[in-house]
C-alpha cells in the first residue's frame, strides 16, 4: 500500500476498498453551514430537536434511582434482541392511544426508530428497488433508502396528505416498467417536514391499495401523540396488520438522547427483525430501556406528553403569528401538531442557495432539497418550531424575512435567474 | 504527551476556534488539530470559542500566546486581530492590517500586481453596482471584454464557498447570485488552466520559509468546498510534479506576498501554474486550514518535521515577538 505516486496522497488509503454503497454517503456545504447553529447568536429553525427542558429532571432521576436499586444488574447487562419484555408491554399501552391493539410478541425495540428503518431497509431493499414516499419526505428515511441503493419515487401530497389517486397511478406506471416496489413510506401525522396529516378517508384507501398491490406500508409515527387540538385519525396499523409495519419512538414524547424506538411488525417479519437487531447490536441498550420502563411505571407520562403539547402548541402559534406578521405573502402549512412548518418561497428563490445569507443574518433553516430524493424542494424550506423559545421563533422568522427580501432583491437585480 | 516532547512544557497556549463564520466547522477541526499537536509538544493548551467571555477567558487562562484558528470573516477580516492586539498577549499570525489586506481578494490581487506578480485579469463588482447600472448591461460588458471561462467568487470568503467556474455568459448571473450570498462584493476573474499549487509560508523566528508546494489534483476536476473537506476526493502531491525552477519561483512568490502584507508567522498562498510555467497569484490566506486534510500540514510534514515541532516553533516565535 502506498499513499504516494502514482496517485498522490488522497487521505484515504482505503478508497478502493469501500463497498459501492459507501458512495451514497457524502458531506455537503449545507451540513457545514449548520455548524453555526450551536452559537447562541444564531436562531436555529433548522434542527428538529425536542424541547427536553420541558421534561422535569426529577422524573428521570427518580426512575434512575429505582432502576439501579431494583434492577441495576440487569440494566447494566446485555439484553435480548427483541427488547425488554416489560417495556414492550408498556409500549403496547402507548400504542393503544393510537388505536392499535398489539401483542408484546410482535414488538421489537430498536435504537431509535431510525434504527428500525435501517433494519427494515437491510431486510427488504435490494439495489434498484422502489420506495414510494410523500412529497416531501423525512430526510432520515431518504438517507437510509439511498444507502440501500433504492430509488425513491415521490408521490403527490397535499394538505390532506398523500394522494391515493396518484399512488394508484404511480404503482401502475412503475409496475408497467417492470420495477419492483417494496415500501410505501409515510409519516401520516404532522409529517416531517410538511406538518401535514393524512386524512382518515385516505388512510383507508391507501391501505386498500397497498394490500391489493402487495406493497408494505411503513407507518412512521413519532409525532402522533403531539396533537394540539383534536387527535389525528387512528393509525393504519389499527385496521391492517399484515401489510403495515408501524414505527414508534420515545424521542419526541420523552427524550431523543435515550435512543429508544420500536417496530410493530407481522410475526414473520418480526422474527427477521429480531435476528437483524441481534446481528447489528446484540441488543438495544438495556440501560435506557429499563430507565424508560421505570419512567412509564412511576410517572404521569401522559401528563408529561400533555405538557409537551402545550409547549409545542405555543411555539407553533408563535411561528404562525410571526409568519403572518413578517411573511404574510408566503404559503405555509398550518400543522395541528408536531414540530414543523413547510414554507413555499417566492418563485425563483432557491432555499439551498440562500442558506449562506441566512447564516450571515444569524438564522438557520433546513432547505427543502433535503426532503427530496429527486432534486426537488428548492422553492421550499422547513421551519422547526420545537426548540427555540417563542421570542426566538419570532426573531428568527423576522430575520428570515430580511433574508428573503435581500434574496428577492438580488434576483430582481439579475432578472430572476 | 509523547515522551521526549517536553519542549513546550512551560508554554500556555489559548487556541481560538469556531466563530460564527460560514467556515466554523473547519475552524473547529483546525483548532483541535493544532491543540493536539501543541499538547504533544508538551504545551498546556486551552481551546475556546471567541464569544462575549473572550476577555475574561484571556484573563483567567493567562496564556503566553494566543493562536486564532478562526477561518472566514470572524478570524481573517482583521477585526478579532485588532482586538487581540489590544490585549498584552502575543498572538500567532498576521496582525490586523495584514489580515484585512489579505482577506479581501481584490485588494490582495492589487498588491500582488503592484509587487510585480502575475495575477489573472479580473473585475471586482459590488452588488450595488448591478442595481445602479443595470445588471444586464454590466454583464454584457463583462462578457464582451473577458474571455470565458471565468471564475466568479466572493471577494471576502474562504474554502471555495460561493465559487463558480462559468463556461459561458448565460451562466454568469446565476454565479453572481451564488457569490453574493456570501459577500456583497464579487470578483469575476479570468480562468487560468494549469496546475493548482498551495505554498505555505512560516516563520519560527528564524526568518520566512516557503514550505514545499502542495499540488492539488481534484479527481472530479473541481477543488470546491466538499472536495476540500472530504478525504478521497483530491490527490495531493508534495512536492508538486513540476520543474524545480517553477517550484522555486512559486516559493519566492509566496514569500514575497507574505512579506509585502506583513503576515508574520503563517500564511498560505494559492497559485495556478499555466502551461508555460507562469505562476499566477490567486489569493493568500492568513488563517490557513490546519485540519487533517488541509494543505499547510501536508507541506510541514513533507519537510520531515513534525506538526508538534513546527507549531511549537510558531507559537514560540509569536510569544517572543519574532516574525
Amino acid at each position: 500500500m502506498s499513499n504516494e505516486t502514482p496517485r498522490g496522497n488522497n487521505f484515504d488509503h482505503w478508497l478502493d476498498s469501500y463497498a459501492a454503497r459507501a458512495n451514497t454517503l457524502s458531506v455537503s456545504e449545507v451540513r457545514a453551514l449548520f455548524a453555526v447553529v450551536s452559537r447562541p447568536e444564531v436562531v436555529s429553525l433548522a434542527g428538529g430537536m425536542p424541547y427536553v427542558a420541558a421534561l422535569p429532571r426529577e422524573l428521570l432521576e427518580d426512575s434512575f434511582d429505582t432502576m439501579m436499586t431494583e434492577r441495576g444488574n440487569f440494566a447494566l447487562q446485555y439484553g435480548g434482541g427483541q427488547g425488554d419484555l416489560r417495556l414492550r408491554d408498556q409500549i403496547r399501552e402507548i400504542m393503544e392511544l393510537e388505536g392499535i391493539h398489539a401483542s408484546v410478541e410482535d414488538i421489537v425495540i430498536t435504537t431509535g426508530s431510525q434504527q428500525g428503518l435501517d433494519l427494515l431497509g437491510g431486510l427488504f431493499l435490494d439495489a434498484g428497488d422502489v420506495v414510494l414516499a410523500e412529497s416531501p419526505s423525512y430526510v432520515g428515511a431518504l438517507g437510509i433508502f439511498r444507502h440501500y441503493e433504492a430509488h425513491v419515487e415521490h408521490l403527490v401530497t397535499d394538505e390532506n396528505g398523500l394522494d391515493p389517486d396518484d399512488l394508484e397511478i404511480q404503482i401502475k406506471a412503475l409496475k408497467a416498467e417492470g420495477r419492483r416496489i417494496k415500501f410505501l413510506y409515510l409519516v401520516p401525522n404532522f409529517g416531517n417536514p410538511s406538518g401535514v396529516t393524512l386524512s382518515e378517508e385516505r388512510r383507508h384507501r391507501i391501505v386498500e391499495i397497498c394490500r391489493r398491490e402487495h406493497i408494505l406500508i411503513l407507518e412512521d409515527n413519532p409525532y402522533g401523540l403531539l396533537y394540539f387540538g383534536e387527535k389525528p385519525p387512528v393509525a393504519m396499523r389499527s385496521y391492517e396488520e399484515d401489510c403495515v409495519i408501524y414505527l414508534g419512538s420515545f424521542s419526541k414524547i420523552l427524550a431523543p438522547g435515550l435512543r429508544v424506538g420500536y417496530v410493530l411488525a407481522p410475526p414473520a417479519i418480526r422474527d427477521k427483525l429480531v435476528l437483524a437487531n441481534e446481528s447489528a447490536l446484540l441488543s438495544p441498550s438495556t440501560f435506557t430501556q429499563m430507565l424508560i420502563s421505570e419512567y412509564l411505571a412511576k410517572s404521569d407520562w401522559q401528563g408529561q406528553i400533555n405538557t409537551f403539547r402545550g409547549v409545542y402548541r405555543e411555539r407553533r402559534d408563535a411561528a404562525l403569528n410571526a409568519m403572518a406578521e413578517y411573511l404574510p405573502q408566503l404559503h405555509t402549512t398550518r400543522p395541528d401538531g408536531g414540530f414543523y412548518l413547510w414554507i413555499t418561497l417566492p418563485e425563483g428563490i432557491d432555499s439551498k442557495a440562500m442558506l449562506p445569507l441566512a447564516v450571515t443574518e444569524l438564522v438557520a433553516y433546513t432547505p427543502g432539497t433535503a426532503f427530496y430524493a429527486n432534486g426537488g424542494g428548492h422553492q421550499n424550506l422547513r421551519v422547526s418550531f420545537c426548540y427555540p423559545t417563542p421570542e426566538n421563533i419570532n426573531l428568527g422568522i423576522k430575520r428570515l424575512a430580511t433574508v428573503i427580501k435581500r434574496q428577492t432583491d438580488l434576483l430582481e437585480t439579475f432578472g430572476n435567474h | 504527551m509523547i515522551p521526549g516532547h517536553q519542549k513546550g512544557q512551560n508554554l500556555r497556549i489559548l487556541v481560538l476556534a469556531g466563530g460564527i463564520s460560514h467556515e466554523r466547522d473547519i475552524s473547529l477541526k483546525s483548532g483541535r488539530r493544532v491543540a493536539d499537536a501543541l499538547t504533544d509538544a508538551g504545551a498546556t493548551v486551552i481551546i475556546r470559542e471567541p464569544d462575549e467571555n473572550l476577555f475574561n477567558h484571556i484573563a483567567e487562562d493567562a496564556p503566553d500566546v494566543i493562536w486564532p484558528t478562526l477561518h472566514g470573516a470572524s478570524g481573517e477580516d482583521g477585526a478579532l486581530r485588532d482586538i487581540l492586539g489590544l490585549t498584552s498577549v502575543p498572538f500567532v499570525g498576521a496582525a490586523a492590517d495584514g489580515a484585512r489586506l489579505a482577506w479581501d481578494k481584490s485588494i490582495a490581487k492589487i498588491i500582488a500586481a503592484r509587487t510585480g506578480l502575475q495575477t489573472p485579469a479580473s473585475v471586482t463588482l459590488p452588488k450595488d453596482t448591478f442595481r445602479e447600472l443595470d445588471a444586464e448591461s454590466v454583464l454584457a460588458q463583462v462578457a464582451k471584454h473577458m474571455s470565458f471561462p471565468v471564475v466568479v467568487k466572493p471577494a471576502r470568503s474562504g474554502s471555495a464557498q460561493g465559487v463558480t467556474i462559468v463556461e459561458d455568459a448565460t451562466h454568469l448571473s446565476r454565479a453572481m447570485i451564488d457569490a453574493y450570498v456570501y459577500c456583497d462584493v464579487a470578483i469575476i476573474e479570468k480562468f487560468v488552466a494549469g496546475t493548482e499549487l498551495a505554498v505555505t509560508v512560516i516563520n519560527q523566528g528564524g526568518g520566512l520559509l516557503a514550505l514545499p508546494a502542495v499540488e492539488i489534483e481534484a479527481t472530479g476536476g473541481r477543488f470546491g468546498y466538499d472536495e476540500r473537506v472530504t478525504a478521497g476526493e483530491v490527490n495531493y502531491f508534495v512536492p508538486a510534479r513540476l520543474d524545480q525552477q517553477i517550484l522555486d519561483r512559486a516559493g519566492k512568490i509566496a514569500v514575497q506576498i507574505h512579506e509585502e502584507l506583513c503576515l508574520r508567522h503563517i500564511s498560505r498562498v494559492d497559485l495556478i501554474v499555466d502551461e508555460n510555467g507562469v505562476a499566477w497569484f490567486l489569493e493568500v490566506n492568513v488563517a490557513p486550514g490546519l485540519t487533517e486534510t488541509s494543505l499547510a500540514p501536508q507541506a510541514i510534514l513533507a519537510t520531515g518535521a513534525t506538526l508538534s515541532d513546527v507549531y511549537l516553533g510558531i507559537a514560540e516565535a509569536a510569544r517572543l515577538g519574532r516574525g
